[in-house]
């Protein structure tokens, strides 16, 4: 087989979209520069959020703080702040909805007396359970005086000569397991999506350019007149959109790493493995991915008879191959063997493990780069047939 | 030297080229002339390899088209309709990007993209991006790029489409050049002027026909009629010139 044809067309395409500004920005800048940043911001504004739940005091308006002082120690010493208020039913209604105070205590005029009478003794709390990132302090809140509330069952059996273990016959004893960096489930999605993606995104418009553009502008057909097979061009077309996609998912994953360096996702209890090793791991997880993404966009807009009918078709086909993704999310997908035939998730698998700083089990790297390879290779190979046809002059 | 011996071409219902016959000689320019629709250019599409024939042949050089396209493409040069150039390459980048694809040297295509560029007199804008190119720099350079290779045989489909009157006269010019070269030239036109002005020999394409073939002379001959513009319309209306295939 002679080669020629095929470096002369991946050299001319590769050089000539150097000079077009839209394929230069989608491959360098939209996807490896924005995504990361998207991704920086929105973790930084997650630590922000956890750390002002984690580190500061939870603050408890009391109504009628003078019923209950024992109560309120009690809730003080265990780091809850407390703001003596005064306020009826209607107002504490109206400050938590309007958000003056995210929790309120209302402790009965009574209630010291029916403690002391050994009677229940009610205290209303009020919160807004539609604001997620308050739940945890009022359930904290809740725990705590509900402890107070065993506390003193305790010293009552106590005092009737009762072991208080003995109407205790069930403890819960909670272990977490997930590693620091298992929990950052949500952030690793986005982020295997986007490194993905933004691969993807680095060929499409040489892609297009290749294909439907060349088409459209007339080259086409003087093209086909040069003594090189037909199929041969598509392979120098493609090859140079994967060496797009190459330069792109290269400098995703640097921004990636360089990024998360930055906003310290320790802060958030998750260690994400990404330094320069691990990196390179991803981009080698992600590089078979190239051939048969390249060869994927080439005959979608191989099939598209001008330049904006295949940017129409691409834009929601480019999405097609990130599904199984989505549902890997919402699934909590394990890496299975099964699951490494798969192209596009099992990449997403084995970039989550590295992430983990979990080992990589050899068979499972062996069969994603072997089958993501074969069906880019089988693409490849279609693109070649589909360039052969007569139909593709229009 | 072209040849083209009983070419058929339909597309799904439509039958462009039914039968054409003819052949182009070197040293000569030959014209294919035909009202719009006629079968122009899904012939010149099969003679330079684009299309294949439903049936019969065409000989480059004695090469058959079907049975060894690769080696036919070798000895022709192709100016399309439309003459697509890369925008964003330059204009002597457009020629030697199709030098490489001919297998020419890296030395070879360079020192032939200026000789072609001074031919074409082209200087003045040879590097500059295509992006802005008017439709004569166009021309010109889709023309240099089909002769980068030396072929022996060049057929242009509509060449003076969208081109002013110092246009058309260089590529009269240039074309008379090639010839007088030894150069086998066939081309593809509606227009009258232009077949009577540079054709040595005629090729009259009507209905995916040949209705007439021969020097000028042969044809007003043929038709009785000693005005080629008369002689043509009396061709015309004696085919089906009422057919009108689409392009």
């Amino acid at each position: 087989m002679n080669l020629r044809g095929i470096w002369a067309v991946f050299r001319k395409e590769f050089h000539e979209n150097l000079r077009d500004k839209r394929t230069l920005l989608s491959a360098l800048v939209f996807g490896p520069v924005i995504s990361p940043v998207l991704v920086a911001v929105l973790v930084q504004f997650m630590i922000s959020r956890t750390q002002t739940q984690g580190e500061q005091d939870i603050s408890l308006a009391v109504i009628q703080a003078e019923h209950a002082p024992n109560l309120l120690d009690y809730l003080g010493a265990r780091g809850i702040k407390i703001v003596k208020v005064d306020l009826d039913e209607t107002g504490a209604r109206e400050a938590v909805a309007k958000q003056t105070h995210d929790i309120v205590l209302e402790i009965p005029a009574d209630f010291g007396q029916r403690l002391q009478a050994g009677e229940p003794a009610p205290v209303i709390l009020y919160s807004d359970s539609s604001r997620s990132f308050e739940r945890q302090g009022v359930g904290r809140v809740r725990a705590l005086v509900a402890n107070y509330g065993i506390e003193i069952a305790q010293l009552r059996f106590l005092a009737r000569g009762i072991d208080p273990i003995s109407v205790l016959p069930i403890s819960v004893q909670e272990i977490d397991v997930s590693t620091p960096s298992g929990r950052s489930v949500l952030v690793l999605n986005m982020m295997t999506y986007l490194v993905l993606l933004s691969m993807l995104f680095g060929g499409l418009y040489l892609a297009i350019d290749a294909t439907a553009g060349e088409r459209e502008r007339g080259s086409l057909e003087v093209l086909l007149t040069s003594p090189v097979p037909r199929e041969h061009l598509i392979y120098g077309k493609i090859l140079a959109a994967a060496s797009y996609m190459l330069v792109s998912l290269v400098l995703t994953v640097t921004m990636f790493s360089l990024a998360m360096s930055f906003v310290g996702l320790e802060r958030l209890g998750i260690t994400a493995n990404l330094g320069p090793a691990p990196a390179a791991l991803i981009v080698g997880c992600c590089a078979p991915l190239i051939l048969f993404g390249s060869a994927y966009l080439t005959i979608i807009s191989a099939f598209a008879k001008t330049y904006r009918e295949a940017q129409t078709y691409l834009q929601l086909v480019i999405t097609i191959p990130t599904l199984p993704l989505i549902f890997a999310g919402m699934l909590g997908l394990q890496p299975k063997l099964g699951l490494m035939f798969v192209p596009f998730l099992s990449q997403h698998l084995l970039m989550t493990t590295v992430v983990r700083a979990e080992k990589i089990l050899p068979v499972h790297m062996f069969v994603s780069v072997g089958s993501t390879l074969l069906f880019g290779v089988l693409l490849t190979y279609a693109a070649g047939r589909l360039y052969r046809r007569e139909a593709l002059l229009g | 030297m072209l040849e083209a011996r009983g070419l058929f071409k339909s597309f799904g219902k439509v039958e462009a080229v039914r039968g054409v016959s003819f052949a182009a000689r070197d040293g000569q320019i030959t014209g294919l002339l035909g009202p719009n629709g006629a079968g122009k250019s899904t012939t010149l599409r099969m003679l330079y390899t684009v299309l294949k024939p439903d049936q019969g042949d065409a000989f480059i050089n004695g090469t058959s088209v079907t049975m060894d396209p690769l080696a036919a493409r070798r000895s022709i040069g192709v100016l399309s309709h439309g003459a697509g150039v890369y925008n964003n390459l330059t204009a002597r980048e457009n020629i030697t990007y199709f030098g490489e694809l001919h297998g020419l040297t890296r030395a070879d295509r360079e020192s032939r993209a200026t000789e072609l560029i001074e031919m074409l007199e082209m200087q003045p804008f040879a590097d500059r991006l295509a992006k802005g190119f008017s439709q004569g720099q166009k021309l010109k350079t889709a023309l240099a790029r089909a002769l980068v290779h030396r072929p022996r045989n060049l057929l242009l489909d509509e060449p003076t489409n969208g081109l002013d009157v110092m246009a058309v006269r260089n590529l009269r010019k240039l074309l008379g050049q090639l010839r007088d070269a030894g150069h086998c030239v066939l081309f593809s036109s509606h227009v009258m002027q232009e077949v009577e002005q540079l054709c040595d020999e005629v090729v009259v394409i009507n209905g995916g026909l040949v209705v007439a073939a021969g020097t000028l002379a042969d044809i007003r001959a043929h038709a009785a009629n000693s005005h080629l513009e008369d002689a043509f319309v009396s061709l015309m209306n004696g085919g089906d010139a009422g057919n009108g295939e689409p392009k």
